[in-house]
């Protein structure tokens, strides 16, 4: 009887496997006049949120424009949606999945690490991947197939010395994560710029998985430093955030693009902690943007969820919006739904009319950017305020 | 004075968290002394009691809401012992330890359905998150509740477990399981009683961990699990004592080394620590055959 049960069971689960892989074949021979983009964007894990919110912006753009007419023909845009998970294993899986559903073009990933990790597959595959806010130089420095549509580390990390130095900040205590290649990229450049201004850094890591972060905020306070830097996952923000709350920090928060969620902005409401971030996008800047998706999420349940149950806008969701058409510009240039036609149009794109600015790809296939918006946590309204717009040099 | 001032901030966060790991290690070292099993899914009921904590009080009251998450512990945790390991009693071991990690991994991956895999930010629970200043040093309040509330309610533990008639079958338990089940003890109330007991405790833990460090995620549990195990095996796996004492070392010992700098070192030292135990004195701090094991 037990045996017989034993028996039934693995048939099941045969049964169930072979379902699955028939429905996915089913669905790629129906693609006759859609052309698929994939969204490569973490959905759980450390960069969940910020990925969801990446990912919303993709969505609200293929709902305000569905088709794209290439060489003539009227195709529709259909999205194929993986979770990378923000781990690095699991991202080239994910990544291998998109190529294998016959995307046309790849767009993400939110958070360096796993487009790095996934950037092999892409070129394995001359699949175009476009990414959206991946800062790290790594991302498209050893990748053909890889272009970015941000700025990167180097100039934000800069940017940042140069706003803490213009403020009297003389030394700095950097945190970043072990083994996350954003966080010890940006604090590394940021470091570089600090000093040659001639400022004094304090350097810490915290390993994976830690959420004790009481230590690290006793650390800062007790090496006398001015400005506490972290640009580390939200994830963790929100925990560093408490704890500077809990003991005092007295000192400002600086952080990179990451920060720019209204996960920190939650966090940081009604504390007595000040927060200071670059970003790609201020909110106002286009208005007609800003109310559109609003207006989407608020009669989008699962959209307002993914954002954090508010409508409070991101600058990842404008820069996915961002890519979205910045890849169906590049079809159009094409002229093609060939991966490979695409990846021999993009070079030369100037795409225009985005709400971050207009995108020009430059020889490594990183944008051509010049400036960061900096913004500062209004900790009464839990909203983020404009501070400036602050270049390099 | 100096001295003091400037540690004072790392010793009490190390207090803390190291009382936060006791009440999650008694779960393990209760459940080792009586099933010898290395409970996996503990860490995960402890997760899971602080979920709940986040979805019960947006529509319940706080106290309510405090009862009610233990309550929800002590059912997962009866439930999981029903479910997973009692049908797997008499087999070999290592078959009901690997029940036990994949319970833990159900846990886990249920609460990531759930959840989504974004953190959710705990409740704040009023002066529990309140801030104080001690000297040179400010932190929370529940800094300073946690080790009094641990050592009390580790007290009241060892009372049971020394002087009532159910502690005197856990211990028996604990010594031979075979001949005690001969002499008339019912097994299945003692193992019973243990689960109770033990995720009490770790929802009692949750509470005050997670109003210290304020996100939950479906990993959220591993680790201080982990380290909880640590310190159970540290002290003496079996030795409710024993366990506590472990989780204070490693909590303090674990916040002094960040302090000095060696950040990345941190964990492994924890680790590291248990590498040497293992190694220099098996049974642990607390694990002679002599001492009372529950």
């Amino acid at each position: 009887m037990k045996k017989f049960l034993a028996l039934m069971l693995t048939l099941v689960l045969v049964m169930m496997s072979l379902a699955a892989c028939g429905g996915g074949s089913g669905s790629d021979s129906g693609s006759g006049d859609t052309i698929k983009i994939g969204v490569f964007e973490p959905a759980s894990g450390d960069n969940g949120a910020g990925g969801k919110q990446e990912t919303l912006g993709i969505q609200y753009a293929n709902e305000v424009q569905p088709t794209v007419e290439i060489g003539g023909k009227e195709y529709n845009v259909e999205l194929a949606i993986v979770d990378n998970e923000s781990d690095n294993s699991k991202a080239v899986t994910a990544a291998q999945d998109l190529v294998s559903k016959g995307v046309s073009i790849v767009l993400g990933s939110y958070g360096s690490a796993v487009s790095i990790a996934a950037a092999d597959v892409f070129a394995d595959a001359g699949m175009p991947a476009i990414g959206v806010t991946c800062t790290n130089p790594q991302v498209t420095a050893d990748c053909e197939q890889y272009f970015r549509i941000c700025f990167l580390d180097p100039f934000q990390g800069t940017v940042l010395a140069n706003y803490a130095w213009e403020n009297g900040m003389k030394k700095a205590y950097c945190l970043s994560k072990q083994g996350d290649d954003y966080s010890k990229g940006l604090v590394n450049y940021f470091i570089e710029a600090f000093k040659k201004l001639g400022g004094e850094v304090v350097e810490e890591q915290f390993p994976d998985k830690n959420s004790d972060f009481t230590s690290y905020v006793a650390n800062a306070k007790k090496n006398g430093c001015d400005v506490f830097f972290s640009p580390v996952s939200t994830e963790a923000a929100a925990l560093i955030i408490d704890q500077a709350e809990a003991q005092s920090l007295g000192m400002p928060i600086l952080a990179g693009d990451t920060w720019d969620s209204n996960v920190i902005t939650g966090a940081a409401k009604g504390k007595n902690v000040e927060i200071v971030v670059t970003t790609f996008y201020q909110e106002g800047g286009n208005p007609e943007f800003d109310s559109g998706i609003k207006e989407w999420m608020e009669n989008n349940a699962d959209a307002k969820t993914n954002n954090g149950g508010n409508t409070d806008l991101a600058a990842v969701t404008a820069m996915g919006y961002d890519a979205y058409f910045v890849a169906l510009e590049a079809m159009k240039a094409a002229g093609s739904t060939d991966p490979a036609d695409i990846l021999a149009a993009l070079p030369e794109l100037n795409a225009t009319g985005l709400v971050c600015g207009d995108v020009t790809f430059n020889e490594v296939g990183d944008a051509n950017k010049t400036t960061a918006f900096v913004k500062k946590c209004n900790n009464e309204t839990g909203a983020w305020e404009f501070v400036k717009e602050q270049a390099a040099e | 004075m100096g001295f003091i001032q400037t540690w004072l901030p790392y010793i009490l966060a190390g207090v803390a968290v190291g009382g936060q790991y006791a009440l999650i290690a008694i779960g393990y070292t209760m459940v080792y002394g009586i099933l010898r099993l290395i409970n996996f899914a503990h860490g995960d009921v402890f997760m899971w009691s602080g979920l709940i904590m986040v979805y019960l009080i947006t529509i319940l009251p706080l106290w309510l809401s405090v009862i009610l998450v233990i309550i929800f512990a002590i059912v997962l945790g009866t439930t999981i012992e029903k479910v997973a390991y009692r049908p797997l009693r008499s087999a070999p071991r290592m078959s009901i330890m690997i029940s036990a990690i994949g319970v833990s991994y159900l846990l886990q991956n249920f609460a990531l359905y759930i959840t989504g895999g974004l953190t959710k930010t705990y409740p704040t629970i009023g002066w529990l998150q309140r801030t104080v200043s001690i000297g040179s040093a400010t932190t929370k309040m529940v800094t300073l509740v946690t080790p009094v509330l641990t050592i009390v309610l580790v007290f009241l533990l060892v009372m049971l477990i020394k002087h009532t008639k159910i502690g005197m079958a856990m211990r028996a338990v604990s010594r031979d399981f075979e001949t005690s089940s001969l002499m008339g003890i019912d097994i299945d109330r003692v193992i019973t009683v243990t689960f109770v007991i033990g995720c009490a405790l770790a929802a009692i833990g949750s509470i005050l961990y997670f109003s210290n460090y304020t996100g939950i995620q479906p990993m959220s549990g591993a680790m201080p699990g982990l380290k909880a195990f640590v310190a159970a095996v540290f002290g003496g796996i079996g030795s409710v004592p024993g366990a506590v004492v472990g989780a204070f070392v490693i909590g303090v010992a674990e916040n002094l080394i960040k302090g000095i700098g060696w950040t990345n070192f941190s964990d492994a030292f924890t680790f590291v620590l248990l590498i040497i135990i293992l190694m220099v004195k098996p049974t642990g701090l607390f694990g002679e055959k002599n001492i009372d094991k529950v």
